[in-house]
């Protein structure tokens, strides 16, 4: 942390960023800062492996000359720092394009929610270190003391972050917020018959109180990594396809990228001018909500001063909403949605806030019940979607449905179809649980093709 | 250059003395190593949409990290603010890993050998930035005017100039100026009736601006960019399980990146994670595989200065990087050491212990990673195969390293029918599993390529940029996931 600099005092350095570079020629100025204190320790076989710690702090503008827009970022939030970044932005506004659609959010469209969101939490921020470490070795052991099967470790993690955001724009608007994450994990490694795998669990908070117990993430990691033992390569064919959640929460991270803004007014969406349109079963809701105390993806404003809100994206099957930034929205002649996402370098792009899909009637159990040949899916890898096209090919790891049972593991596999006959034909869970800040039940896709053997 | 006239020397007044007493604070508790590394990185980006400069940013952060080794463990901590008691601290965290009385013998650091494999005068970085955006605008004219089918160009113009300063308590005292730039084309095209599809195109590396005009021009990216979209307009789907998969020379290296190239990192091999693990001196691949990763590799073409997007005067720990052999005649020969791994198992140092930035405890990492050519015409290599798939780009790869699955993603490939390549296909993934892929590995063409260097490794959550390379190679049996 720079010296004598408190969060309290953020605010005024970036009103004052944004007063001069419009005093240097900026028709519009915003000025974002965020700063965080880093905490992570890996234990493994019982030792600590790695401590971390550390803060830092970086600040980020973004000027309009009419039309024109200029960014600048730095790590210097000295004076001597801040009036180059200003420099900086006001050059290169000068060498960009004049942008039509360029602009502030209107004084009317700004603000703050005013709900307690629940973002920090002393159990975090004043956590000692002794208690992290600890909270990592017990899970650690809890998952190489399940089996004797589970012979090696990636680790146990503790990580946090305590962290604070201010921004500021020429329109009238200063807001800050800070918050706290932690997050704990256990990679345990299984060996069986000269075949090695490893899987893991993990459980993040805002709160250290709203973590798994370490012998809970333990546990669920042996369990994980146990079932893939005796993995087999299963033959080429068609059938129905379960995600469990960890696996469908992917799933809504490629649709995410379909109905962001910038994917749509580039047309570079397979749900690019579908609004209105079925574009998945009608058992499909998909919520975006920034608004919900306590989880990660609720936040009190965005990174445009857009204060947060709940946007029905699917709602029964119809596509109803893309996310939008000031930007998108005005390329495409819509409002934000107050989905501005920013670091500190660059313009603003476009994040969700809690983006979770609404839980169906059946249990997962009953949903594989059903099923007589199908694949479970634990692990996804490679990144073989395009949401372009729709077109979709990854790596698969799971267990092989028979006669309405988890029957056997199955790796070096691929699932492939296309997202829009994946939406079409699928069926949800009850299982949804808020985990992170994109969350989905169990689905079932009605078929894919499983390339193996 | 001498010490005293080095970045963080000039800038910033460093002196030798304040670096000793940095590492001696740092082992003020008793650990056995430590290292400072200096980092200052510069940066600029242009992004070009629809034909209009959108954005425009650049930057600057400034940091130093401090490690500190006990044994197998590290402490570690950093600061953005390079005053005098800020390190202190930093290097009183990091200490804390330790837990004795101080070391008290001191090694005096001395200047590791120097040498300059991108000898670059004037960086991308500290060009004029009308230069660079008019650049990008060449790329979008190219790319719109390469097909009237191409609707949508996106250009992304970015450089960044790094200084790094590594010092080490062993007395290892190395330094360096690392120059970058890239340049990448998106383009988007649709028929009447049909669904977009994008083709994807770029390259740089540690080159001065010029390489945009001498060597690979901002046209030469876009009509890459631009062939490929309109390739996939007539794309059939792509075939399901076991196929003979020739892939083509160049990025298809990807490859040896996520098949052999992340198992061999010595980490994960310390640790008995990978599926590599005590596998030195095995047949991992067949015999027609040599595969190397090198990170010393300049200019390759005549003419031009520069090294190529992985390579590095020195890695991250202060060694400088070199040629390693991963696999000689499909023997596994060596893994990819950093110093913790060195210091643990006693081997010798490969140079490829790599960091993020000053933020991040470094880890072994590739550099550029290729296999040598083999003796066959890439032509009789397609000419063999009476029904497979022929790979030309692709998208990118994971692996699991400790059950060795790895996943690549093909964004362009073609069917090959009795010996001709002919129609093109979806996007597909093909998975393989690491020490038995490269087994099935029949024939190596003569036509080594490296990429174009627009390579970016992910690992445990940090990216550095890396290079790959491979001549044409056929493989006997692998899975392709497509839906056909």
């Amino acid at each position: 942390m720079k010296p004598g600099l408190r969060f309290e005092d953020l605010p005024e350095i970036a009103q004052q960023a944004v007063r001069q570079a419009q005093e240097r020629g900026a028709t519009d100025a915003e000025c974002t800062i965020s700063e965080g204190q880093e905490f992570s320790a890996n234990v493994r076989m019982g030792e600590i492996e790695t401590l971390k710690e550390a803060g830092s702090r970086g600040a980020g503008l973004r000027v309009l000359i009419g039309r024109r827009m200029g960014s600048s970022y730095t790590s210097d939030l000295t004076p001597e720092g801040i009036q180059k970044m200003i420099a900086s932005a006001v050059d290169l506004a000068g060498l960009t394009t004049e942008d039509p659609h360029a602009g502030l959010p209107e004084a009317s469209e700004l603000g703050s929610l005013s709900v307690d969101l629940k973002l920090f939490s002393d159990t975090v921020a004043g956590l000692p270190a002794d208690q992290k470490i600890d909270a990592a070795k017990r899970a650690e052991a809890a998952a190489l003391s399940f089996d004797a099967r589970i012979t090696n470790s990636e680790g146990g993690a503790f990580d946090s972050n305590v962290g604070g955001r201010v921004f500021v724009n020429s329109r009238g608007f200063t807001g800050s917020y800070r918050s706290t994450y932690c997050s704990l994990s256990a990679v345990p490694v299984a060996a069986h018959d000269g075949q090695m795998e490893r899987d893991y669990w993990f459980t993040v908070a805002r709160d250290f109180n709203g973590l798994e117990s370490p012998e809970l993430v333990g546990r669920k990691a042996a369990e994980r990594v146990l079932r893939r033992l005796g993995a087999v390569k299963v033959e080429t064919q068609k059938v129905p396809v379960v995600f469990e959640p960890r696996m469908s929460r992917t799933l809504l991270g490629n649709l995410f990228e379909a109905v962001q803004g910038t994917a749509i007014y580039r047309h570079a969406s397979f749900l690019a001018g579908k609004i209105g349109e079925k574009v998945a079963s009608e058992s499909f809701t998909l919520i975006d909500d920034g608004t919900i105390p306590g989880l990660f993806g609720s936040q009190p404003f965005d990174d445009e001063g857009v204060p947060s809100r709940r946007t029905p994206v699917i709602e029964k099957g119809i596509l109803k909403n893309y996310l939008l930034n000031t930007y998108t929205a005005r390329k495409l002649e819509l409002k934000t949605t107050g989905n501005a996402s920013r670091g500190i370098t660059g313009n603003a792009g476009i994040g969700h806030g809690n983006f979770f899909l609404e839980a169906g009637e059946k249990t997962p159990d009953e949903i594989i019940a059903g099923i007589k040949n199908g694949f479970y899916v634990t692990e996804l890898i490679g990144s073989g979607v395009n949401t372009v096209t729709g077109d979709y090919s990854r790596g698969a790891v799971g267990l092989w449905i028979r006669d309405g049972e988890l029957a056997f593991p199955v790796s070096e596999v691929t699932i492939a179809g296309t997202l829009q006959d994946m939406l079409a034909g699928v069926e949800i869970a009850n299982d949804l649980e808020f985990r992170g800040s994109v969350s989905a039940p169990t689905l079932m896709i009605g078929e894919m093709t499983v390339a193996g053997r | 250059m001498a010490f005293t006239d080095s970045f963080f020397a000039s800038k910033f007044g460093l002196t030798r003395h304040d670096l000793e007493n940095y590492l001696s604070e740092a082992l003020s508790r008793g650990g056995d190593y430590a290292d400072l590394y200096f980092e200052y990185l510069a940066t600029s980006s242009i992004s070009i949409d629809e034909s209009i400069v959108k954005s425009a940013t650049q930057g600057v952060s400034l940091g130093v990290g401090v490690r500190v080794i006990s044994g197998e463990r590290t402490g570690y901590a950093y600061s953005d603010d390079l005053s005098p008691e800020k390190i202190r601290h930093a290097a009183q965290v990091a200490a804390m890993i330790a837990a004795g009385p101080a070391k008290v013998e001191k090694t005096p650091l001395e200047e590791g050998p120097r040498r300059n494999l991108y000898p670059v005068i004037t960086s991308p970085n500290e060009t004029e930035f009308r230069k660079r955006v008019a650049l990008a605008q060449r790329a979008d004219i190219a790319a719109r005017a390469y097909d009237p089918r191409i609707f949508q160009v996106q250009v992304v113009y970015a450089d960044n100039l790094r200084h790094v300063l590594v010092a080490t308590s062993d007395g290892m005292l190395n330094y360096d100026r690392q120059p970058m730039t890239r340049m990448s084309v998106f383009a988007l095209a649709r028929d009447k009736s049909g669904p977009p599809q994008q083709g994807h195109a770029g390259g740089g590396g540690r080159y001065e601006l010029d390489w945009f005009e001498n060597v690979r021009t901002p046209e030469y990216f876009a009509r890459e960019a631009g062939r490929q979209a309109i390739v996939q307009l007539d794309a059939v789907d792509a075939p399901a399980g076991e196929q003979v998969v020739v892939l083509g020379p160049g990025w298809p290296g990807v490859l040896l990146h996520e098949a052999v190239g992340h198992g061999l990192e010595a980490d994960f091999n310390r640790k008995g994670v990978s599926a590599f693990s005590g596998r030195i001196g095995q047949q991992v691949a067949s015999p027609l595989c040599t595969v190397i990763d090198d990170g010393t590799i300049g200019g390759d073409q005549p003419g031009v200065t520069g090294g190529r997007r992985g390579s590095l005067n020195v890695d991250d720990e202060g060694n400088q990087t070199q040629r390693n052999v991963l696999i000689e005649n499909g023997i596994l020969r060596g893994y990819l050491q950093d110093k913790l791994s060195s210091r643990v198992t006693g081997a010798h140092a490969t140079g490829s212990g790599r960091r993020e930035s000053y933020e991040h405890i470094p880890m072994p990492r590739m550099t550029n990673t290729f296999m040598l050519p083999g003796d066959n015409e890439p032509e009789d290599v397609i000419k063999s195969v009476p029904k497979g798939l022929y790979c030309v780009n692709f998208a990118g790869g994971q692996v699991d390293i400790t059950n060795g699955n790895f996943v690549f993603s093909a964004s362009e490939s073609y069917l090959i029918e009795n010996g001709k390549v002919t129609r093109p296909v979806r996007n597909a993934t093909l998975i393989g599993n690491g020490p038995e892929a490269m087994k099935y590995v029949s024939m190596v063409g003569n036509d080594l390529k490296l990429d174009e260097g627009i390579g970016i490794c992910g690992k445990e959550g940090q990216s550095v940029p890396v290079g790959v390379g491979i001549p044409t190679v056929r493989i006997d049996r692998m899975t392709v996931g497509g839906t056909a």
